[in-house]
């Protein structure tokens, strides 16, 4: 093994958070940010010739290399996991970015009630209503305590929406739900295209509150408070799985990395595959790695910073040997514990008379209702919530052709052809997403029997529905079809409901927890500064450290989460390193 | 791993797309009757292989009295140099043993790379090439729910809508189909536009948007 010159900060990881992280760090302090990434860089200018559906959309070429590591899952402890062999439910990119790079750029910010949520079921409905083997949590933090990252999150991405509560006056035409805002959003709403405008009328006509999807993808040329420029959206409909030609769609590499360039105390070490964190009493020491060499790396470090998405950095704590790995059976332990994804189904598939050129749009050009989040559960079999959506990301031929009316009963051949090729511009979804509650259940630990390219144990995912997913999603999908019929569908082909989770079906790359965030250390990994509890120069960025999936996407939650914990660094911890909670 | 041997697929020009005039509209226009052949040159099938799978691509995306299929797309060649490439060894896939028989939900565990559930694929397709259009969709009936044919059917689409440097798409006649113009820089202008008419703009390839040739994918790998 060689060691190298230690640095003053190791960051593993550069998506978002690492390098909001990174950037704080530089532009606020003097020490030397080291980033260590798996991957390879990315530049603007190469997402010209990746606008390819075939390479980057269906074989996956930004993501990680399913061939050197995957995670196995299996439904439960009874079940035998298994690896998951090609990618489906989610897809974590690889390179600078990381997953930042192909998001489709949808940003919500979570609900007050999601930060107490379930002091907040509690209170409304008593703990009865509690599902068996719930283990939702409430934050360490309130909303109010989070707004104004929230808000230097929204800048620093140039989001563009309308609120719908300014300081707490109700706003039509935006989520009218939501938390108050101390601004409005950075950039007006993005264009709607045909689907989201018929989505938008349709319901607004049956008394729900649309809006439009908050978006990275940014309406109109924006400069951040950093001094970083980008152009407006073209929907050119390359959103999801491609990086950005123009530089329209906020990402770490046009968005961070312009600022992080050119600063002589900052360090970007791409191809540096890290196996784990060396922990000796009390203290990271720093961080091992395989360079592209295949050489065996020692990196010390005074400050690690573990940012490498939610289910390697439970991973890597896992490896490390930092902290109790969580054992569903006995509850003790504490390490992969609150595995969530996120309920996202087609609630129903529209066929329509019309054509839709579906094949213009963005990422996160659409609208979506809140009226289910802020529903009374009272007499209903969940207790989650969720919204209904319609995203127009620009519809691409060899992921979207083949998709039939009911009526149409073959598969191949003339007759589906037919169909096929007619209805190929006049289909369109209306989305669900959905709250993921946490569970006993439901966790991560270290496989077993498989493997990763240098023989480190593969993360296993044990994981499923319960019944409130299920009785949740029955019930949204019985709400679509009205929904369906007043856009005006001709026929309606409605989702027919969550069994098991599955691996094959894609859902979002929205997994949280494994590292989770609470106000003592025997019930939490990361306090509420996202600092190991047993490490205090170690900090764990990201949705890890979500307790429960809160229905919406959680990347802007991610990002105003590392704005908290930066300043905690600068302003507390580097003047007294130590325990900051 | 190239096989040490060369087999060429002939084909009659009339079946390239290249050859053929689509209106935006989606209507075919006059195809003209070529007497020219072309050789194309195969990267993974032999000759006979090649005949096989064609037949069976143009079964699941049959030409008609209004539009193209599989073979004037080119399907099989797109294909062909998909098998030969990484992708065709399983470059896209965690294979790691052991191999178990699991879950539906827990995605496909078989062992097999695509060439090799081609290749028993084509034993279970036997002469295909010789049936007549209904023996021949009796015998695909036959084989439906195998690893094969939901390859064999995913391939053709693959092939029938990709860019066209990835072998397929000839002429851009998939697109052409369902008036996918391809990637474009810009839609700035119309994407609010056009509310529930027909908005179609003539196809172009990554290459013509660019101006230069893209390297595709399965000529990059190693």
């Amino acid at each position: 093994m060689k060691t190298l010159p230690p640095v003053d900060v190791a960051i593993v990881g550069g998506g978002w958070t690492g390098l909001t992280m990174a950037k704080e760090l530089t532009t606020r302090t003097s020490l030397k940010i080291l980033v260590l990434e798996r991957g390879g860089p990315h530049k603007t200018r190469d997402y010209l010739d990746n606008m390819d559906e075939l390479d980057y959309a269906i074989r996956l070429r930004t993501m990680q290399p399913i061939r050197d590591e995957t995670v196995t899952l299996r439904h439960s402890l009874r079940d035998r996991a298994l690896p998951i062999r090609q990618y489906g439910s989610f897809l974590p990119g690889t390179g600078v970015g990381g997953s930042g790079e192909h998001w489709s750029g949808i940003s919500y910010r979570y609900y007050p009630h999601d930060f107490r949520r379930l002091s907040h079921i509690v209170e409304k409905y008593g703990r009865a209503k509690l599902p068996e083997d719930c283990a939702v949590r409430d934050w360490p933090i309130s909303y109010d305590d989070l707004e104004p990252d929230y808000e230097r999150a929204e800048r620093l991405m140039g989001i563009s929406g309308k609120a719908g509560n300014l300081r707490g006056k109700t706003i039509d035409g935006g989520n009218i739900f939501e938390g108050p805002r101390q601004s409005e959003y950075p950039t007006p709403p993005m264009k709607m295209p045909y689907l989201a405008a018929l989505f938008r009328d349709a319901t607004r006509s049956l008394g729900y509150h649309p809006f439009p999807l908050p978006a990275a993808t940014t309406s109109v040329p924006y400069t951040n408070p950093d001094g970083v420029s980008r152009g407006g959206c073209s929907y050119c409909g390359y959103c999801e799985r491609f990086g950005c030609m123009i530089g329209a769609k906020a990402q770490p590499s046009n968005t961070l990395m312009p600022v992080l360039a050119r600063l002589n105390n900052f360090e970007m070490r791409t191809s540096a595959w890290v196996r784990s964190l060396v922990f000796e009493s009390s203290r990271v020491r720093g961080v091992r790695y395989m360079d592209s060499n295949g050489d065996d790396v020692f990196q010390p470090a005074d400050l690690v910073f573990l940012a490498s998405w939610t289910l390697n950095n439970t991973r890597l704590l896992l490896l490390s040997k930092i902290g109790d790995p969580y054992d569903p059976e006995s509850g003790k332990g504490l390490v992969g514990s609150h595995l969530t994804h996120q309920v996202s189904v087609p609630a129903a598939t529209l066929f329509f008379e019309k054509p839709l050129n579906a094949f213009m749009g963005a990422g996160s050009a659409g609208i979506a209702i809140p009226d289910f989040d802020a529903h009374d559960h009272k007499d209903l079999d969940f207790v989650s919530g969720g919204a209904l959506y319609t995203v127009c990301y620009g519809t691409r031929p060899i992921a979207n052709f083949g998709v039939v009316p009911p009526s149409v009963k073959s598969k191949w051949g003339a007759d589906w052809k037919r169909a096929a090729l007619h209805n190929y511009d006049r289909t369109g979804l209306v989305r669900f997403y959905g709250e993921h509650l946490s569970y006993r259940g439901n966790y991560m630990d270290l496989d077993p029997v498989y493997k990763d390219r240098y023989g480190d144990p593969l993360l296993r995912l044990t994981l499923d529905w319960r019944d409130t997913e299920r009785n949740l999603v029955r019930f949204v999908t019985s709400r679509a079809a009205p929904v369906a019929r007043a856009m005006g569908a001709s026929e309606i082909q409605p989702f027919p409901g969550l069994e098991r989770y599955q691996a094959t079906r894609y859902q979002g790359t929205h997994l949280q927890g494994g590292t989770i965030i609470g106000a003592n250390e025997t019930h939490s990994v990361v306090n509420m500064y996202l600092q190991h509890w047993l490490a205090p120069n170690l900090f764990v960025l990201g949705a890890s450290a979500f307790p429960q999936n809160p229905s919406s996407n959680p990347t802007l939650t991610a990002v105003a989460l590392t704005y908290r914990a930066a300043d905690a660094v600068v302003q507390r911890y580097l003047k007294h390193p130590g325990a900051l909670a | 791993m190239r096989r040490a041997r060369r087999h060429f697929l002939k084909l009659s020009a009339t079946t390239l797309g290249g050859l053929l005039i689509y209106t935006l509209d989606r209507k075919a226009g006059r195809v003209h009757a070529q007497t020219a052949s072309i050789k194309v040159p195969l990267r993974f099938f032999t000759e006979d292989e090649a005949l096989t799978i064609a037949a069976a691509a143009a079964r699941i995306f049959p030409a008609d009295e209004s539009s193209p299929g599989a073979n004037e797309a080119g399907v099989v060649i797109y294909i062909d140099r998909q098998l030969a490439s990484a992708y065709g060894r399983d470059h896209y896939r965690y294979t790691q043993p052991p191999f178990e028989p699991g879950v539906a939900e827990q995605g496909y565990q078989g062992k097999e790379t695509p060439r090799e559930i081609y290749h028993a694929g084509l034993k279970l397709l036997g002469r295909f090439h010789s049936l007549p259009p209904a023996d021949q969709d009796a015998r695909l009936k036959q084989i439906e729910n195998t690893v094969f044919f939901s390859l064999l059917r995913t391939h053709t689409i693959e092939g029938m809508f990709c860019d066209p440097m990835h072998g397929g798409n000839a002429g851009m006649i998939g697109w052409q189909m369902i008036g996918f113009p391809g990637p474009r820089m810009s839609y700035f202008d119309d994407v609010d536009q056009h509310y529930g008419t027909t908005f179609r703009q003539k196809p172009a390839s990554v290459a013509q948007m660019l101006g230069r040739p893209v390297t595709p994918g399965e000529d990059t790998e190693t």
